[in-house]
């Protein structure tokens, strides 16, 4: 086995809360992403699945360097990206880029898709001619009379294939999917993911491909990470973690997509959450999940932080009870609110 | 489903909408048909999805028939009848007597539609006086029960508070209670639960469906995502390009899409119990590549059933076993169900 493509150890970025406005001090911090390790094999897509606010985005941008590291590190290839600076990371950057989740915000308006799809590679001098940009369209398949026009003459999903194009101009080896089908209307999604995937298997790319939509995920994973609150409370193949979810978190993320077939939606157990994701600022003591967790036990829930462990062979929980929820042993129960409000 | 349902007799609709196109267009410019002969019943009690995409005028219609277009640069023809009331005809004091009392609406954004410098408690127990015509202390305290009902914790407190110290979810649940407010005959949500997380989506699912039921409301539901429309309504209405392409009960449609539109959207969804790695069908091209339905199908030109007639001449809307549909060439029972995940 070789090494993981990329390797992410303890990584933390927070955003300080400052006050006063002549000698600001630092009162709090925005725990964004708190204390994450995870690796992604060469070749291989890890899913990132989480709701907004949960820091799944802000740890695909620190893994590029384009969020602010607190500690921790990013290792891409060996290399360690989150002690990188200057010169050293701009060529670093050529091998893992980005697609973002709206295409008309992250095109400039004002560039010719030639120039949108040429800028990084002039940025890290490589030459290029005609070709090179016909060939880049044709891969996400869009005709060769594209690279003359402008973002807007395209449709949401062309200008999502465009963001891509660009994505894998520079030949990267790693490339972060952030939402990249969630502003599309439902007919185009289903093109565009075909892309990925294709994309991926030409070019031998590896993929972090984060959503919130979980069968978006499922789609497009070999392993899924579920985030919650900064921290990843579950990790497994994707088979695994779709056929046995064993967090609370993940178990009722999993019961609340609809899913467009009503003998299953008439038939399926659901969990439905209380109350909203808590203040990242101040996030609950012990299990960051406890104050909604249906399967909440008394007092080490709320004391001690569990740790992510391997609770079956590749199939890791960060939950003090997974043994107990997976064999049934502990069902779920009522949250009453007034918890919710307490914390 | 035991309680009577008052005043309206059960066979007869609610709410029935002949015909209804609205154009866009000033004056002096060719107009354009956002909404195009548009008809469908909602019995009392009835469930109703309209499903669309985005420019599918399914909005457009919930619009009209709450008479929220604006006036200037909209033609809006046909017939929305009320209990036998037309909605389109009838005069403006008349209109918002019915709005917010008989028929209500939940809009997607509620950032928007809530006035972000009115505390939540004004906002709900407005529509409770102005219809009610109760007491202002009255109202405050139905709005708290309201709040309640929609499971918002410490309601009082909540009350006094303004839209953006409210997150998305409480807020969707505020819009929803002072939908409800007034026991609605019918309640008419567009796209709800689309700006939300999915665990906060399951969440007000849930209190909506728990609360239509409990008053006895009729639903109109506008929705782009069948997932929700498969959890929550009896009938779906699919609308493409401004037509209702295919009418039909939920598990009909379901099961045996017959337009190639409905069978390649059920088609190109990833799919939370679907196997893994399996590859979509998707819908080539998007849905601004369309022609106009006097030329033919608007659908045609991304169909993969498409044939000479299908760009000749516009398919007309026709009924058969229990369903409605637009289209030439249909899938046919075997191959939609075949072809469906």
């Amino acid at each position: 086995m070789s090494d993981p493509l990329v390797q992410v150890r303890d990584l933390e970025v927070h955003f300080p809360i400052r006050r006063g406005l002549l000698f600001s001090r630092e009162v709090g911090a925005v725990r964004a992403v708190d204390g994450v390790s995870l690796d992604i094999d060469a070749g291989s897509t890890l899913g990132l699945v989480g709701e907004s606010g949960c820091g799944k985005s802000t740890l695909g941008r620190a893994m590029l360097r384009l969020a602010p590291v607190t500690r921790g590190s990013v290792r891409f290839d060996g290399t360690d990206v989150a002690g990188l600076s200057g010169e050293r990371l701009r060529s670093m950057r050529q091998n893992m880029q980005m697609v973002f989740q709206d295409p008309m915000a992250s095109l400039n308006p004002r560039q010719s898709v030639e120039t949108i799809l040429t800028e990084p590679l002039r940025a890290h001098g490589i030459p290029y001619d005609a070709t090179r940009v016909r060939r880049l369209l044709d891969q996400v398949g869009l005709p060769a009379s594209a690279a003359r026009k402008y973002p807007h003459e395209f449709s949401g999903g062309q200008r999502q294939r465009i963001g891509i194009a660009r994505a894998v101009a520079l030949e990267p080896r790693f490339v972060i999917a952030d939402e990249p089908v969630s502003a599309l209307d439902v007919s185009i999604q289903a093109q565009v993911l075909n892309l990925l995937d294709d994309l991926q298997e030409e070019l031998g790319l590896t993929y972090l491909v984060i959503a919130h939509d979980l069968a978006v995920v499922r789609h497009m994973a070999d392993e899924v990470a579920v985030m919650y609150l900064g921290g990843i409370v579950e990790q497994a193949g994707a088979d695994d973690l779709y056929a046995s979810p064993t967090h609370p978190y993940t178990r009722s993320l999993m019961s609340a997509v609809p899913v467009p077939d009503p003998a299953v939606e008439a038939s399926r157990e659901r969990i439905i959450l209380q109350g909203d994701l808590p203040s990242p600022a101040n996030p609950p003591s012990g299990c960051t999940f406890h104050t909604r967790c249906p399967f909440r036990q008394e007092s080490r829930c709320h004391d001690e932080r569990p740790e992510l462990r391997e609770v079956f062979p590749g199939h890791r929980v960060a939950c003090h009870w997974a043994e107990e929820i997976s064999s049934g042993a502990i069902g779920p129960h009522e949250v009453a609110l007034t918890d919710l409000e307490a914390d | 489903m035991s309680r009577a349902r008052t005043a309206t007799r059960p066979d007869e609709p609610l709410l029935s909408v002949r015909d209804l196109s609205v154009r866009f267009g000033l004056r002096g410019q060719e107009s354009f048909a956002a909404v195009d002969e548009v008809s469908f019943d909602i019995n009392p009690g009835q469930h109703l999805a309209i499903v669309g995409e985005s420019g599918s005028g399914k909005s457009v219609t919930a619009l009209a028939v709450m008479g929220l277009l604006p006036s200037r640069g909209v033609q809006v023809s046909g017939e929305v009848l009320y209990r036998g009331t037309d909605l389109l005809t009838c005069d403006r004091r008349a209109m918002s007597r019915l709005r917010g009392s008989e028929i209500a609406m939940v809009f997607q954004d509620p950032m928007t539609s809530l006035n972000p410098v009115v505390t939540i408690g004004r906002q709900v127990a407005e529509v409770v006086q102005r219809h009610l015509k109760v007491s202002r202390s009255e109202a405050f305290e139905r709005g708290v029960d309201l709040l309640t009902r929609v499971g918002i914790p410490d309601a009082g407190r909540r009350m006094k508070e303004y839209p953006h110290q409210l997150s998305g979810g409480m807020r969707q649940r505020v819009l929803i209670a002072i939908g409800l407010a007034c026991e609605p005959k019918l309640l008419i949500a567009d796209e709800p639960t689309t700006a939300l997380d999915v665990t906060i989506q399951a969440q007000v699912l849930e209190v909506l469906k728990e609360l239509v039921a409990d008053t006895d409301a009729a639903l109109l539901m506008i929705t782009h995502d069948l997932g929700v429309v498969a959890g929550l309504c009896d009938d779906v209405r699919v609308m493409y390009s401004g037509r209702i392409v295919e009418s039909a009960d939920r598990d009909r449609l379901f099961a045996e899409p017959r337009h190639p539109y409905t069978g390649g959207l059920l088609r190109s969804i990833p799919r939370l119990d679907s196997p893994r790695g399996q590859r979509l069908t998707p819908i080539p091209g998007s849905p601004t590549q369309t022609i106009p339905w006097e030329q033919g199908c608007a659908f045609a030109p991304r169909c993969a059933h498409r044939a000479d007639q299908c760009t000749d001449s516009a398919p007309p809307l026709e009924q058969s076993e229990g369903r409605a549909l637009r289209c030439f060439h249909p899938l046919t029972g075997a191959a939609s169900q075949q072809e469906a995940p």
